[in-house]
């Protein structure tokens, strides 16, 4: 960033008009001129504006989020350190985390996209973890938006490049499409790593007189003040922060994860810490205050890229794939011998201090002298106003008109943007590297073994950004419900959860208000399903101008599946067989995919979650297919019980015939309505009674709404549709649409 | 029979492919380290799929001058088998012991997916385990696996029966609506003059078991084990 570097070195402006500059508001520089008792220096000034950044401090968000549940008998580390943990048994732990890269994403897509995986992957890895999967939720403008498709080419390419090149299988995801997001998309990753149980690193320093190394990259210019950046809303200068966006170096993380591990096989680490956003800054402030100790670092001993950098430049650069170690004293050359062999940069840059104080060196100066706890202690937080969404009325089913044409609104349905197969983007992604995937993508979860094992974690990344906008509470709940189920239909127990919360501006009130009620309902389906937060991120100020993100809080869910003979696909696996509906069919077409494709409208309540029904249903659900009896299991979601049937027609390459008594409600609500909390079952007939039998004993809803075999989808009132024509649809768009022929 | 996985900076499939091979022909191979100019006496080398050097320069460019491939191009002169997967193939072609050049995709993008071939010659070491014609199913996960090389030489390969596998349609057709990559007459893994080497861009160590989707990848280390057990 020359334009601040120069700024900075004529100092022709006050100290508190370059804090302006940084992002620091009147009183937050008040306030670190008490911390500080003087006058801060550039780099001082740097440090207190990154790490009280919307991005690293959580200050609009830290009150609300305390209020989710991160408790289980199941967790060993909650939010706070660079990811989640949770016990999968036989000693062994899942270590995950869900990150967003939006704003970069936007100016850059192929280096935004590809530095939120390789930033995701350290801090899975930095616990000790080798990284097994990787997910990602995407959403993207209104296709027709000119830049809809270049955005969509570079964000796909840089997932696969970053993850393709380091090994990492990238095995589910989901993509969809708004024109909210025309001028700020969203691109959040997820990675799920292994670790054993007793071998998790964290980020806590200790032991005074201990060395601070120094390992990966060099240090650049690259990336300065980016927390900043993913920190304000875009204006009309977008375009001139492309240099705040970093390079990733795949090749590079390869090497350094497994020199991380190898090293992670010995005892010679105290702590270790990614440099992620606010590089060096946030690694060394987070480790050394979590430890309530001090640091003392020398600039000149930090690898760099390019000469002349000054201490503000090394200390805000967010050059990738570097990490920050404390090691035992008398470790280095071990340690150094392992980083060697696998030539990455390895330096003691520093020592662990008893005063209490970050104090930087430079060319035999002190660069910088700052107290360690009261920036985090102090650290500004806000009670941010807010004001509820407005409720909006239900649609009443009646109100809208009967399509003539069943057949035809569901090929629309399937083929539209938000449902078509996604296959073009999952192509460009090695999902089977590690020959642990045992269920690709397009399904309700992906599957992957625990290598070595019989058992597997299904994994899943969901979210209805649609509902959050409609009734934030709501669609918070539903986020985390539908990850649940997700999980659920594969045969799974799910176990936890990591967030990302993505959101408009938080100083205007509505905004916040978005935030506060998806908080509130994703609070409620975590405590209702067991099912809680281990980690998590928040990026705010995701608008440009006035215009904001449907509120977004992507959830990413893992689960566990201790028999894999027994998982599930969606996939149809025969002829004669029976499909059954279970749950509650109320024929909701509010804020449905299908009053959106069919009529134009994105009004209306979204259809109510039940976390009771959720939790009867998902549990009755998950004990039968635990009998083996089960051979295909799908969740209903958007565009409800005929989407559904139809995805599992077009998996298994099978037809169906429905037979459904719709009894009071109109056809069209019956078959696209979405309600929550329901699964279709493909059942043999002869397991038919007993499927049954139990949903009856158990309070859970069960109706035979079909049978397998033949080509078609065929329905009530004589309606049918070859699969392979659905399948035709449903796979066309996004190639043709990327090849700019839709 | 004893085996070794060269692994370079890079390398992201060794592990997959010392899994099949320890599973399959029930021998752990050894792995070696690129820089390390030894390898142990073995009856295969293995190199496997990944991103060597992060493809930089050009896949597997960087890989052939590795201090451990002056020891592997000995041992193949030897008769050593050397089988390469993948960036294996890539690296193979560019250390000269394979003929021609694997460039960029014909549609420009990284490709993963199951794909079918069509297994030409079953009189080696490595494809004698399958039927002459089989349509086998493989997964590819490649940006590079466009198989180039002059007319010349791809008659030769053709003649001399040195293509192995050959992308193909589910029944078998070749042409080349057929081939996922614009490889040069669907070619997806040939031999050396000997048969002893093999490079191969489909990866048959990510289908071995049915709970990965299909065994159609497990004749090539049966076939292995088989031939070096005599």
């Amino acid at each position: 960033m020359t334009a601040t570097k120069t700024k900075a070195a004529d100092a022709p402006k006050s100290m508190e008009a370059l804090a302006r500059e940084f992002g620091l508001s009147a009183e937050e520089y008040k306030l670190a001129l008490s911390i500080l008792g003087r006058t801060p220096n550039v780099t001082e000034l740097g440090i207190f504006s990154v790490m009280w950044s919307e991005h690293c401090s959580y200050k609009s968000s830290k009150r609300w989020l305390r209020t989710l549940p991160t408790t289980a008998p199941w967790v060993v580390c909650g939010p706070g350190e660079n990811a989640g943990v949770i016990d999968i048994g036989d000693g062994m732990v899942a270590i995950f985390k869900m990150e967003s890269h939006n704003h970069p994403s936007f100016i850059e897509p192929y280096q935004g996209a590809a530095t939120g995986v390789g930033g995701i992957l350290r801090d899975v890895f930095t616990m000790g973890a080798r990284p097994i999967a990787n997910l990602n939720a995407l959403r993207f403008g209104d296709p027709k938006h000119p830049k809809t498709r270049h955005l969509i080419a570079g964000v796909v390419g840089g997932i696969g490049g970053y993850g393709n090149c380091v090994g990492v299988p990238t095995v589910g995801g989901e993509c969809t499409f708004h024109p909210r997001y025309n001028g700020n998309i969203l691109v959040n990753a997820m990675t799920v790593g292994l670790a054993r149980a007793d071998r998790v690193f964290y980020a806590r320093a200790a032991g005074i007189g201990n060395p601070v190394v120094y390992v990966g990259s060099k240090t650049g210019r690259d990336g300065i003040h980016g927390a900043t950046m993913a920190s304000a809303v875009f204006g009309e200068e977008v375009e001139a922060k492309r240099p705040t966006v970093q390079v990733g170096d795949p090749f590079t993380e390869k090497l350094l994860i497994e020199a991380c591990l190898e090293l992670m096989e010995t005892d010679a680490i105290v702590a270790i810490q990614d440099m992620g956003a606010a590089g060096l800054t946030s690694s060394s402030f987070e480790m050394a205050g979590k430890g309530g100790l001090g640091i003392e670092i020398d600039l000149d001993q930090v690898p760099q890229r390019e000469v002349g950098m000054s201490a503000y430049e090394i200390m805000l650069s967010e050059s990738q794939e570097r990490m920050l170690m404390v090691l035992k004293q008398g470790r280095e050359a071990e340690a150094e011998r392992i980083f060697r062999k696998w030539e990455l940069d390895f330096a003691v840059i520093g020592r662990l201090t008893d005063t209490g104080r970050f104090v930087l060196r430079q060319h035999g100066q002190v660069a910088a002298d700052m107290p360690v706890a009261p920036l985090s202690e102090q650290m500004p937080e806000y009670a941010r106003p807010w004001v509820p969404s407005p409720p909006r009325p239900t649609v009443d089913p009646k109100s809208v008109p009967v399509p003539d044409d069943i057949a035809g609104v569901l090929k629309k349905l399937i083929s539209c943007p938000d449902l078509a197969s996604k296959r073009w983007i999952w192509e460009q992604y090695d999902h089977m590297v590690m020959a642990d995937t045992l269920q690709r993508p397009g399904g309700d979860a992906a599957v992957v073994r625990i290598h070595g094992s019989d058992r597997g974690l299904a994994l899943v990344t969901d979210c209805t950004p649609r509902y959050c906008d409609a009734d934030p509470k709501v669609g918070g709940a539903q986020a985390v419900a539908e990850a649940w189920r997700n999980i659920t239909a594969v045969g799974a127990k799910p176990l936890a959860i990591t967030d990302c919360m993505n959101f408009g501006n938080p100083e205007r009130p509505e905004i916040m208000g978005q935030f506060v009620g998806c908080i509130e309902g994703m609070a409620e389906a975590c405590k209702a399903l067991d099912f809680p937060v281990v980690s998590g991120n928040v990026s705010l100020y995701n608008d440009t101008g006035t215009t904001g993100v449907q509120p977004t809080p992507s959830i990413g869910g893992v689960g566990i599946l201790d028999n894999l003979r027994v998982m599930q696909t969606i996939a149809l696996k025969g002829a004669g067989h029976a499909l059954v509906r279970i749950g509650h069919t109320r024929g909701h077409l509010g804020a449905s995919l299908y009053l959106r494709e069919t009529e134009g409208r994105e009004d209306g309540a979204p259809p109510p979650v039940d976390l009771a029904e959720e939790r009867r249903n998902g549990d009755f659900v998950r004990t039968f297919i635990q009998t083996g009896k089960s051979l295909a299991c799908h969740d209903c979601s958007d565009g409800g019980l005929l989407v559904a049937v139809a995805e599992m027609a077009m998996a298994g390459g099978i037809g169906a015939t429905l037979e459904i008594p719709t009894g009071a409600l109109p056809p069209h609500a019956f078959l696209f309505g979405e309600d929550q909390a329901r699964y279709v079952l493909e059942v043999a007939e002869t397991d038919l009674a007993t499927l049954l039998t139990h949903a009856e004993n158990e309070g859970v809803i069960a109706r035979r709404i079909g049978t397998t075999g033949g080509a078609s989808l065929t329905g009530v009132g004589g309606w049918a549709i070859s699969v392979g024509e659905l399948k035709a649809a449903n796979e066309a768009w996004l190639p043709a649409y990327m090849s700019g022929n839709a | 029979m004893k085996s070794a996985v060269i692994v370079f900076p890079g390398s992201n499939c060794d592990r997959d492919v010392a899994v099949a091979l320890g599973r399959i022909t029930g021998h752990a191979p050894t792995m070696v380290w690129h820089g390390d100019r030894a390898i142990p006496k073995v009856d295969l080398i293995v190199l496997p799929g990944g991103f060597s050097y992060g493809d930089y320069l050009r896949s597997g460019a960087m890989a052939a001058h590795s201090p451990v491939m002056t020891e592997v191009a000995a041992r193949s002169k030897q008769g050593v088998p050397v089988l390469g997967i993948c960036n294996g193939f890539q690296i193979l072609t560019e250390a000269g012991l394979l003929p021609g050049a694997l460039v960029r995709n014909a549609g420009l993008r990284f490709i993963c997916r199951d794909v079918h071939l069509k297994v030409e010659n079953t009189d080696s070491m490595y494809t004698r385990r399958y039927p002459r014609g089989q349509v086998i199913r493989i997964p590819i996960a490649h940006a590079d696996g466009n198989y180039r090389a002059d007319a010349q030489t791809l008659d030769r390969l053709e003649g001399e029966g040195l293509v192995a596998v050959r992308y193909c349609g589910p029944n078998g057709e070749i042409g080349e609506q057929h081939t996922p990559n614009g490889s040069a007459r669907n070619i997806a893994g040939i031999f050396n003059e000997r048969r002893t080497v093999l490079g191969l861009m489909p990866h048959p160590e990510r289908l071995i078991e049915p709970a990965l989707g299909g065994s159609d990848g497990r004749p090539f280390f049966e076939g292995i084990a088989e031939a070096l057990a005599a």
